[in-house]
């Protein structure tokens, strides 16, 4: 009787083509975005993740024309990030087209823009993305890393997603970078701890290679949504056998 | 200036592009356009309300453009829809910010309670209520022709509506209790969900929308 549980496919785009990366790096080219993008709404994807994954200046106007395009067609929700540093960045996401907005780096750099961003375009359109990685040299768990997983910030993964939900985030986008393109699953404890400390929706990012990774995102690390990029783009898997699997799995799936 | 069939009423609070978006895509033939001008508002033959953001800018914003009177008078006058805030503007008192809506109706838009939102097997609710969510259609209407109840619309809000006369209600969702998803009254359908994110199911609403004779 709650919300289904989302599935949702990430576009990691570069220079207007989709790339996938392995823990962060080694990138190959999946594809042409506006393509990809109809092929997962034909396959029932309950929402889709735009990353701009090198987002400078000149690929800033590429990304905005690749949603203004994708959004003429599909009509389920785009979530769009990467390179967001102003409101103003916001706003021009959401006027391409974008549903919401996702902050990653500067959510560390100036927690400002995320709460003046949420207060003005309101928290549902305002994620706030965390790139986490185990520690040992640190009181906690999990730290949170900027500038696609490059910079340690010495801030607790759980903290911080905390921290972001009381500035007014209003759904938190979790990526393990020791799962992601490892295809080994998403990092379940990491998940489940920031799911019991915050009443925002999470999405579960990094690591899925597998139906069943999907099924236990949802039943062992509690989130609300499921984000994969190379089982789908590669093709080993559609949405809908995903949407199957999870439903044969006693998922509730739209 | 031509005559809009239908005019998307653009007060300021975010992009309302993908609303126009999904007119396009559904009705190609019909003159569309996301407009702040209070007479094209008033000459166009269906009315549009969408709303993101919170309630007390909404109704600021919309008082800002001078744009109060052409949506009172849509109410009364032509196929309406509201959408979201648009919904929840016509009711006569919000909890969010303490203030008055547009009273179209009587009843109030109140908070998801947080102490409230367990499932039935344990399992904490999430606010913004944010996802895809069955719909229950609580009475017939033309703009559920072709949607099966039941079906799963995009839903994404942490305020809902509790009109005074149940009756009002077209259309409840459990989260976990049963809220009222749709309205619809005479000349008025307004939604909770978002039919232009709602992919098949929301393209066929607002489908039938555009065809709607109330």
């Amino acid at each position: 009787m709650g919300c289904a549980k989302r599935i949702i496919p990430c576009l990691d785009v570069t220079d207007g083509r989709v790339v996938k990366g392995v823990n962060f790096l080694e990138l190959r080219d999946a594809g042409d975005p506006v393509e990809i993008a109809q092929r997962y709404n034909d396959q029932g994807a309950d929402e889709l993740t735009f990353l701009d994954i090198t987002a400078s200046s000149d690929n800033r106007d590429l990304i905005l024309h690749i949603i203004e395009r994708v959004a003429e067609q599909i009509f389920i929700p785009l979530t769009v990030g990467g390179g967001v540093r102003k409101v103003e960045d916001v706003r021009r996401l959401l006027n391409a087209g974008a549903d919401k907005v996702s902050i990653n780096t500067t959510a560390v750099v100036n927690p400002q823009v995320v709460e003046d961003a949420a207060g003005r375009f309101g928290s549902q359109c305002i994620v706030v993305a965390i790139d986490a990685k185990k520690v040992d040299n640190q009181p906690f768990e999990w730290e949170v890393f900027t500038h696609g997983g490059r910079n340690p910030t010495g801030l607790d993964a759980v903290k911080w997603a905390q921290k972001m939900v009381s500035l007014g985030a209003g759904e938190l986008l979790v990526t393990s970078m020791d799962r992601d393109g490892t295809k080994i699953g998403f990092n379940n404890p990491l998940n489940k701890a920031i799911s019991e400390a915050v009443d925002v929706p999470l999405i579960a990012s990094g690591g899925v290679g597998n139906l069943q990774h999907l099924v236990e995102g949802v039943t062992v690390g509690g989130a609300d949504a499921v984000l994969a990029a190379s089982i789908f783009h590669y093709g080993e898997f559609t949405v809908q056998q995903a949407k199957d699997y999870m439903r044969e799995h006693g998922i509730e799936v739209r | 200036m031509n005559r809009l069939q239908v005019a998307i009423v653009d007060y300021g609070m975010g992009n309302l592009r993908s609303v126009a978006n999904a007119f396009k895509a559904v009705a190609p033939d019909t003159t569309v356009a996301v407009t702040s001008d209070p007479a094209q508002i008033a000459q166009a033959e269906r009315v549009v309300f969408p709303g993101q953001g919170a309630m007390p800018d909404c109704i600021r914003e919309l008082d800002a453009r001078s744009l109060r009177q052409a949506v009172m008078d849509a109410t009364q006058q032509k196929p309406f829809l509201g959408i979201c805030i648009g919904l929840q503007m016509l009711f006569q008192h919000s909890e969010e910010g303490n203030v008055p809506g547009l009273g179209v109706y009587a009843g109030e838009v109140k908070r998801f309670p947080q102490a409230k939102m367990v499932d039935v097997h344990g399992e904490k609710l999430k606010v913004p209520h944010m996802g895809w969510s069955q719909v229950h259609q609580t009475q017939p209407h033309a703009l559920w022709q072709e949607i099966p109840d039941q079906a799963r619309f995009y839903y994404v809000h942490s305020y809902y509506v509790v009109p005074d006369e149940t009756a009002l209600t077209a259309a409840t969702t459990a989260y976990p209790f049963d809220f009222t998803g749709a309205i619809a009254r005479d000349n008025v359908f307004a939604v909770q969900f978002h039919p232009e994110k709602s992919a098949s199911a929301g393209l066929q609403l607002l489908r039938n929308f555009v065809n709607w004779k109330p």
